[in-house]
């Protein structure tokens, strides 16, 4: 199969210049990462509507609030290490307990960016994200599925994350594909086991449904952009009748995909394992593909796990 | 229609019914309540309420109007009392204060009360959420202010110090800051805790115009008001010299009522106090 690849932060960055062209109460924050997130491409187009913060990510978020309670809906960005963590408080307190219409992107989340190391690298924003009541929790795939994710967020009432990948990633996902917020979405079908993934890890797991095809067996790969609702009775469903289920997660394993999936086979018997970051923080390394090594985020591990649960 | 404007006398007995609802909104049956911080902002918010702001009580909602935000959260049941003495809600509405399922939580939030325009609590973040407030009325170009009060113990967190740095460098001069300036903290006077002086130095060199005024002087307060309105192209801060339970003299200065309960005898001669003083007003 023939790769494309996109990059999911110029996705970002241009649909939310399409969407500002759009709707002239959309406004951005950004706190000095702008060319990294691409959050700029929004200032070239609407210098009044953009609001540089500086290095200091507490009082974008809190601004951020004050725009939203004003009536605006406003996109805040920079890595994700800083936008879930440093401003939790604010993200909290005025904008998720005020329900208000802030829209957060954690780009370059997980191991992205390669380089910076563990104090660059989100790998619990998910878990923290959606352990707070009226968050909504997107972690698209691919550029196509981002940019959808953006819409759907502008769409949403009340405050959202959005997890998004330094580099470019596989499309798997195209712009005419329909984007369901709290749906899980099955990219290819199967009959013996499923492989539920999100962001960078659908492409490995996409990759390991081919090499377990080659082996005879028949995976069924899940999508889960929407982590917060997590489609619980979809993930039941969908996961019926199959022999296993591994989830893959570029993310430590507590409070992610695996724990979602766990919860929502619960009782069924289904046996389950998982792909993801044990307790431990990242580190630098010269590319993504290394760490992803590294810490066994990959095809083969997934296909390994799947084979194992199959006795195979 | 925007509420009348209220006279000086007016405007003080708005303020010593606020202190009075206060009082009763933490009653003497033993549960704890701000009472120094919300008395000794209780003239800022009757001057802001009754005479300086735009707003309309039936119409929380009313695009034009001016937003005033309690960045010291903890001080909220004066704003719930001026919210319910204007007619936001009815009067008998305070009584419910952090009951269970009540609109009126101890701290603000504006998912559940009418007139409260984003939730405050956490210490510190009230100013950044103001200037959001200020830019998006800018971008709107509704021409109205943002109020936003502080205290002087509230400054020692961080970001009170990002935010003016971001309204000054946004010349957001639809803003006006006012600090709560009582000198005393939960645990004691502020200079001793952790002093958070001087205060006119450290907002003039962050790019505001500083304005000092007594606390508790009505007409003293809507000059600086009124001056905040000719100052262009800056934020302005008043910076209010208060007394910590103000009107209440067994309270006055006294740090344990920052947040504490009155016996069953002190309730009632704060009510005796603030009845007087009504009676006063009205004569």
């Amino acid at each position: 199969m023939n790769k494309t690849q996109n990059s999911q932060r110029t996705a970002y960055g241009e649909e939310l210049v399409a969407l500002g062209r759009e709707d002239p109460n959309v406004v951005a924050l950004e706190a000095d990462l702008g060319k990294s997130t691409m959050s700029y491409l929004f200032g070239e187009a609407f210098p009044e509507r953009y609001f540089e913060m500086g290095i200091a990510e507490q009082n974008m978020m809190s601004t951020a609030a004050g725009l939203a309670a004003g009536g605006k809906t406003a996109f805040a960005s920079t890595f994700a290490v800083f936008a879930f963590g440093r401003p939790y408080d604010q993200i909290r307190q005025t904008i998720s307990i005020g329900r208000l219409n802030v829209k957060i992107c954690g780009s370059s989340a997980g191991l992205s960016d390669f380089g910076d190391g563990s104090t660059h690298q989100a790998i619990e924003d998910v878990a923290v994200m959606s352990a707070i009541p009226n968050m909504t929790v997107f972690t698209p795939c691919d550029a196509a599925e981002t940019r959808k994710a953006v819409r759907a967020a502008a769409a949403i009432e009340g405050p959202v994350y959005i997890r998004v990948c330094r580099n470019p990633v596989t499309d798997y996902t195209k712009a005419d594909d329909v984007f369901e917020p709290g749906k899980l979405r099955v990219l290819r079908e199967g009959g013996d086991v499923a492989l539920i993934a999100h962001g960078v890890m659908v492409d490995a797991a996409m990759d390991a449904a081919e090499a377990l095809s080659a082996r005879g067996i028949s995976a069924k790969v899940i999508n889960a952009a929407t982590m917060k609702p997590f489609d619980y009775e979809g993930c039941a469903r969908l996961c019926e009748g199959l022999r296993a289920v591994v989830t893959a997660e570029e993310h430590t394993f507590i409070g992610g995909l695996a724990s979602a999936v766990a919860l929502a086979l619960r009782g069924r018997g289904t046996p389950m394992d998982f792909v993801a970051i044990m307790d431990e923080f990242g580190q630098s390394a010269h590319s993504a593909n290394e760490l992803y090594e590294h810490y066994g985020l990959t095809a083969s591990a997934i296909e390994q796990k799947a084979a194992a649960l199959l006795g195979v | 229609m925007a509420e009348a404007k209220k006279s000086v006398r007016e405007l003080q007995r708005l303020a010593t019914q606020i202190r009075r609802d206060v009082v009763e909104m933490i009653g003497g049956e033993g549960a704890v309540g701000h009472l120094g911080g919300s008395c000794s902002s209780a003239d800022v918010i009757a001057v802001l309420y009754g005479h300086k702001m735009r707003h309309r009580p039936e119409d929380p909602g009313f695009a034009g109007r001016d937003k005033f935000l309690y960045s010291k959260g903890h001080a909220a049941i004066a704003q719930y009392a001026v919210l319910a003495e204007l007619g936001y809600f009815q009067r008998a509405e305070l009584k419910t204060i952090k009951a269970l399922g009540s609109r009126l939580q101890g701290h603000p939030d504006r998912t559940k009360t009418p007139g409260i325009e984003a939730g405050t609590g956490s210490l510190g973040q009230g100013l950044s959420v103001a200037n959001g407030l200020a830019l998006a009325m800018r971008l709107d170009k509704t021409g109205r202010k943002v109020y936003c009060l502080m205290g002087d113990g509230e400054i020692a967190e961080g970001q009170i110090w990002e935010a003016a740095m971001a309204s000054a460098h946004y010349r957001i001069d639809n803003l006006v800051g006012i600090l709560d300036r009582n000198r005393l903290q939960a645990t004691g006077a502020t200079k001793d805790r952790f002093n958070t002086e001087p205060l006119p130095e450290k907002w003039r060199s962050f790019g505001w115009h500083v304005i000092e005024a007594d606390g508790h002087d009505i007409e003293a307060l809507i000059a600086a008001f009124d001056e905040a309105d000719t100052v262009k192209g800056k934020p302005t801060i008043v910076i209010a010299d208060t007394v910590k339970g103000k009107g209440i003299s067994f309270a006055e200065n006294v740090v344990a009522f920052h947040n504490g309960a009155m016996t069953k005898e002190q309730y009632e001669a704060a009510l005796a106090e603030l009845d007087a003083r009504l009676a006063e007003l009205a004569g």
